[in-house]
C-alpha cells in the first residue's frame, strides 16, 4: 500500500476496508461520495472546512486581459469563479517539521 | 460545509452504516491525505484534484518589529490544484 508515491482513490478505499471494515464496494463508493459530497458544496457556492486538514473556498474572478501564446493575440480571460485550498495550520506545521524534503 | 456536517450527510448516504463508521471514514481519509504530504507523497483524486508540497527556497526575512535581518529556512508548503470537473462545476459563469 505503501510502495506508490501517490495516493489515489484505490488506497484511501483499501484503508476503508483495512480499517473501518467496509466492504470492497461500499469502501470504494464511499471515497467516492466523499469527494463528491465536497464538490456539490462548492458548486453550491459553499466553502468546505475541514478542520485539521483545511478549508476550500471559493474566489470570483473578474475578466482580464490576456493573450493567445501562440499567435500573441490579445484574447479576454473571461470572468470565473475558482477554487482555492488553505492547509490548516496544523497540516502546514506537519509538513514544515516533518518533511525535510529528503524524499523530493 | 464543516467535516461534521459532511460526516452528516454519509451518514445518510450509507444507513447500512453506523455513525461511528462514518466518522471514522472520514477521520481514515484526512489522516491519510495528511500522512501523504508529511511524507512528501503526492495526492491525485481523478476529478477532483491533485495535492502536492511546493519548496519555498530560504530567503532573507526581516523582524518586523525591530526591522533586523534574519534567515529564513527553506520549507515545503502544501499545494492544491483543482482537477478538471471540479474546476468546470464550481464555474457558474460557464
Amino acid at each position: 500500500m505503501k510502495d506508490s508515491m501517490t495516493l489515489t482513490k484505490a488506497e484511501l478505499a483499501d484503508m476503508l476496508f483495512d480499517k473501518v471494515g467496509l466492504n470492497k464496494r461500499e469502501a470504494k463508493d464511499l471515497v467516492d461520495t466523499f469527494f463528491e459530497e465536497i464538490r456539490i458544496a462548492l458548486e453550491k457556492g459553499d466553502s468546505v472546512k475541514l478542520s485539521g486538514f483545511g478549508n476550500f473556498q471559493l474566489r470570483e474572478k473578474p475578466q482580464r486581459p490576456g493573450r493567445n501564446p501562440k499567435t500573441g493575440e490579445e484574447i479576454p480571460i473571461s470572468a470565473r469563479r475558482v477554487v482555492t485550498f488553505h492547509a490548516s495550520q496544523k497540516l502546514k506545521s506537519l509538513v514544515e517539521d516533518e518533511y525535510a524534503g529528503n524524499a523530493g | 460545509m464543516t467535516k461534521s456536517e459532511l460526516i452528516g450527510l454519509l451518514a445518510t448516504r450509507y444507513p447500512q452504516l453506523v455513525a461511528k463508521d462514518t466518522e471514522l471514514a472520514v477521520k481514515t481519509i484526512l489522516d491519510a491525505m495528511t500522512q501523504s504530504l508529511v511524507d512528501g507523497e503526492r495526492i491525485e483524486i481523478r476529478g477532483f484534484g491533485s495535492f502536492g508540497l511546493n519548496h519555498r527556497p530560504p530567503r532573507l526575512g526581516r523582524n518586523p518589529k525591530t526591522g533586523e535581518k534574519v534567515q529564513v529556512a527553506e520549507k515545503y508548503v502544501p499545494h492544491f490544484k483543482a482537477g478538471k470537473e471540479l474546476r468546470d462545476r464550481v464555474d457558474h459563469h460557464k
